[in-house]
C-alpha cells in the first residue's frame, strides 16, 4: 500500500473533482432554469479557455485584464446561444432540444478545431512558483489556485442565489414560470442571464484547466463527465451538482490508484464514472438531493 | 413531430385493411418493386465507387432505421449507436472466425447478440423518461468503447480485428459487385420487417407510448417492456448493421466509431424525417452524400480567394462535421418533419395538379 501515492492522488480528486462540481454546477443552472440538457456544456468550457489562450498570446494582454474580457466575451456568446438557438425551441418536445445542443457540441467542436488545430497549445504562466509543500506533499501552485477559485465561485453562485435580485428572480422561474411571469420577472431574460453566467462560469473552469494542463479539444470531456456528476447529485441540485462532482473526481482518482495498485488494466480511472453512473441509474435514478419526479394527472 | 396527414380531401379509407395496407395506391406499390428491381442492375451500371457509396448507403440506412424505430416511434434517444453498431461488427468477426459458422448466419446472430447488450443498457434507463436513457446510452458508449480497446480476445485491441469475407457453408462471395445484394436483401428484408411492425398492436403501442405515455400506460400499454422493447430492436439494427459492415470492410477498428459517428446517425433519423420509414433511407443517403457535395464544393473553390482565406481543403473533415451539426438544427427548427415531409408535399401537389391550394 502507498500511502504517498493515495494522498498526492486523492489531493489531485479533490482538485478536479471541485473542478467538476464548478462545471456540473453551471449544467444544472441551465437545466434548472430553462429545462434544456446541454450537452455543449464542454464546449463551453473549451471556447472560454480558448478565447482567453488567444488573448494572453496572441494580442499579449495581461493575466489580470485578460481574465475579466474573457468573462464579458462568454457573457455575451451565451446570450447569443440562448437568444439565437434556442429561443426559438421554446415549446419544442425536449428530443429536439437535447439533439439541437448536441449538434450545437459537434459544430463548436469542429470549429474550434478548425481554428486552433488539433495540437494541444500551452497556456502562459500565470504563476511564479511551481509548487508549495504541505506536510509531506508537493502540491503544485496551479491546483491550489484551481481549488480556491472554485471554492470561490461556488461560494460566489450560493450568495447569488440567496440574496441577490437576480438570483431569487432565477430560483422563481424555475420553480413556476408562469408565477414567476405575473410576479413581474421577464422570463425570457431570466433564460438568457442563465445561459450567460453558465457560460461565465464555464469559461472561468475552462481557464484553470487550461493553465494546469494546457489547451486542447480533449478538455470538452469535462462536459461529458458533468453527467455522472449531476446524476449522482441529482439533476436539479446545485448543491447536489458540487457534491456529485467532488465524489466523482475523488472516484477516478481512487480508481487510477487501484488500478496501479493492484489490477492494471490502463485507464480505468477514465471510465470508472460511467459505471458508477449505470448503476446510480439502477438504484437511485433521482441522486442524492434531486427532487422525485411525482406525476399527477 | 407527428405530422398532419396530407391526404386530399375526399380520399376517405372504409376499411381497416385499406388504413393498414402497406402501399397506399397500386402505384406506389409498383414504384417501389421498380426501385428493388433497378437496384438490382446497380453493380451492372454504377462504377466500383458510387457501387460503394450504395453500400454504405444500404449499411447506415439498416443502422438509421433502428434508431428511428427508437426516436421517431417510442420518442427515446441514445448517443451510443455507434458503440452498438461497432459491437455488431466485432461479434459477427469474432463468431465467424472463431467457431465453424458462415458468415450468412453469424450476421443475423450478432443483431441478437448486440440486442442483449442494448438490453443490458437500455434496463435501468427503460423505467424512466427519455432524458435518463440519453445519458444511459452516453455511459454506453464510453464503456463499449473502453471495452472494445481493452478486450484483445474479442476486438483485437490495438491491432484492427479482420473478418471473412460473406459466405455460406462452401460458397464465398467476392467484391462490392457480389455482395451489393447481401447488403440489399437486408435493406428490403429489414424495412419490411420495420413497416409490418408499426402497423401491427406492438407498432401503435410505441407510437402511443411517444405520443403521451401516461395515456398509453392508462389504456394498459406495459410502458417498460415498449421501451425495452424499442431499445432492443434499436441495437439489433445496429449490430446487423454492424455485422454488414464488418464482411464489406474486412477489417474491423475502434477508430471514428465515436460519439461523432452517433451524432451522425441521429443526423440521418433527423434529417429523414423522425416517424418516417422511407424518410430513413432519404437521410441516410443526404447524410452519406454530403461528404461528397463539399468535396466537390471545395475543388470547385480550390485557389481561389475563400479557400486561400479558410485552407478550406485542409480542414476537410472539420468542415464536413460542421455542416452536419448545422444541418441538424437548421431541420429541426425550420423542417422538424425532415425530407419525408417534403417529399410527401411533392407528391400531394402533383396529386392534385392544377388545382393544389
Amino acid at each position: 500500500m502507498n500511502t504517498q501515492f493515495l494522498l498526492q492522488l486523492l489531493v489531485n480528486g479533490l482538485v478536479v473533482g471541485t473542478l467538476y462540481g464548478v462545471v456540473a454546477m453551471s449544467f444544472v443552472l441551465i437545466y434548472k432554469a430553462t429545462q434544456v440538457v446541454n450537452f455543449a456544456q464542454g464546449e463551453l468550457l473549451l471556447i472560454g479557455a480558448w478565447v482567453c489562450w488567444t488573448l494572453l498570446t496572441k494580442y499579449q494582454v495581461p493575466f489580470w485584464l485578460g481574465m475579466p474580457m474573457t468573462l464579458v466575451f462568454m457573457f455575451a456568446f451565451g446570450i447569443l446561444v440562448q437568444v439565437v438557438i434556442l429561443r426559438p425551441l421554446i415549446g419544442e418536445p425536449i428530443i429536439s432540444v437535447i439533439m439541437v445542443t448536441i449538434a450545437l457540441s459537434a459544430v463548436f467542436q469542429a470549429a474550434l478545431k478548425w481554428i486552433y488545430g488539433v495540437n494541444p497549445q500551452p497556456f502562459p504562466r500565470v504563476f511564479t512558483s511551481q509548487s508549495v509543500t504541505i506536510g509531506s506533499l508537493q502540491i503544485q501552485t496551479v491546483y491550489v489556485m484551481s481549488l480556491v477559485v472554485s471554492v470561490a465561485m461556488m461560494i460566489g453562485m450560493a450568495w447569488f442565489f440567496k440574496v441577490s435580485k437576480w438570483g431569487l428572480a432565477m430560483r422563481a422561474t424555475a420553480f413556476n414560470q408562469q408565477v414567476a411571469q405575473s410576479l413581474g420577472i421577464s422570463v425570457k431574460t431570466v433564460f438568457a442571464m442563465a445561459w450567460a453566467i453558465s457560460a461565465m462560469v464555464s469559461a472561468v473552469a475552462g481557464v484553470v484547466v487550461a493553465v494546469v494542463n494546457g489547451v486542447s479539444s480533449g478538455l470538452s470531456i469535462y462536459g461529458i463527465k458533468v453527467f455522472p456528476a449531476v446524476i449522482l447529485g441529482g439533476l436539479d441540485s446545485i448543491g447536489g451538482a458540487v457534491v456529485g462532482g467532488i465524489i466523482i473526481g475523488l472516484l477516478e482518482n481512487f480508481a487510477q490508484f487501484i488500478d496501479s495498485e493492484y489490477l492494471h488494466w490502463g485507464n480505468l480511472y477514465e471510465v470508472a464514472p460511467f459505471y458508477v453512473l449505470i448503476i446510480i441509474l439502477m438504484i437511485k435514478p433521482y441522486g442524492l438531493f434531486g427532487t422525485k419526479d411525482i406525476e399527477r394527472v | 413531430m407527428a405530422s398532419p396527414s396530407l391526404i386530399p380531401a375526399g380520399d376517405f379509407r372504409t376499411s381497416y385493411a385499406v388504413d393498414t395496407t402497406i402501399f397506399p395506391t397500386t402505384t406506389s406499390r409498383n414504384f417501389a418493386i421498380l426501385g428493388i428491381v433497378l437496384a438490382c442492375f446497380a453493380p451492372q451500371l454504377l462504377s466500383e465507387y458510387w457501387l460503394s457509396q450504395l453500400i454504405m448507403i444500404g449499411i447506415y440506412g439498416i443502422a438509421a432505421l433502428g434508431l428511428n424505430i427508437l426516436v421517431g416511434f417510442t420518442g427515446q434517444i441514445s448517443i451510443g449507436h455507434a458503440a452498438f453498431f461497432l459491437f455488431g461488427a466485432f461479434t459477427s468477426a469474432y463468431i465467424s472466425n472463431n467457431y465453424p459458422i458462415p458468415v450468412f448466419f453469424s450476421i443475423p446472430i450478432a443483431g441478437v447478440v448486440t440486442a442483449i447488450v442494448g438490453l443490458v443498457f437500455g434496463l435501468p434507463a427503460a423505467r424512466l423518461k427519455g432524458l435518463y436513457l440519453v445519458i444511459a446510452t452516453l455511459a454506453a458508449q464510453y464503456i463499449l468503447l473502453d471495452f472494445f480497446s481493452r478486450a484483445d480476445w474479442f476486438s483485437g485491441g490495438s491491432v484492427p480485428a479482420t473478418a471473412k469475407q460473406f459466405s455460406i457453408f462452401d460458397y464465398t462471395l467476392r467484391g462490392d459487385r457480389q455482395y451489393f445484394y447481401v447488403v440489399l436483401a437486408y435493406v428490403v428484408a429489414s424495412y419490411l420487417l420495420v413497416t409490418n411492425l408499426m402497423r401491427s398492436r406492438d407498432g401503435r403501442a410505441l407510437v402511443a407510448v411517444r405520443d403521451h405515455y401516461l395515456s398509453a400506460e392508462i389504456m394498459g400499454i406495459n410502458l417498460t417492456k415498449y421501451r425495452t422493447l424499442s431499445f432492443g430492436l434499436a441495437a439489433f439494427f445496429a449490430g446487423i448493421a454492424g455485422a454488414l459492415y464488418a464482411h464489406n470492410q474486412l477489417v474491423v477498428s475502434n477508430e471514428g466509431f465515436g460519439i461523432e459517428r452517433s451524432i451522425l446517425f441521429l443526423a440521418m433519423v433527423i434529417i429523414g424525417g423522425t416517424g418516417s420509414i422511407m424518410g430513413t433511407l432519404m437521410g441516410t443517403a443526404f447524410v452519406v452524400l454530403v461528404p461528397e457535395a463539399m468535396e466537390w464544393i471545395s475543388m470547385e473553390l480550390k485557389g481561389g480567394v475563400i479557400d486561400k482565406a479558410l485552407a478550406l481543403n485542409n480542414n476537410l473533415t472539420f468542415l464536413r462535421e460542421i455542416a452536419i451539426g448545422v444541418i441538424i438544427i437548421a431541420f429541426l427548427v425550420f423542417e422538424p418533419d425532415g425530407l419525408a415531409h417534403r417529399w410527401r408535399q411533392i407528391k400531394t401537389y402533383w396529386k392534385l395538379y392544377p388545382f393544389s391550394h
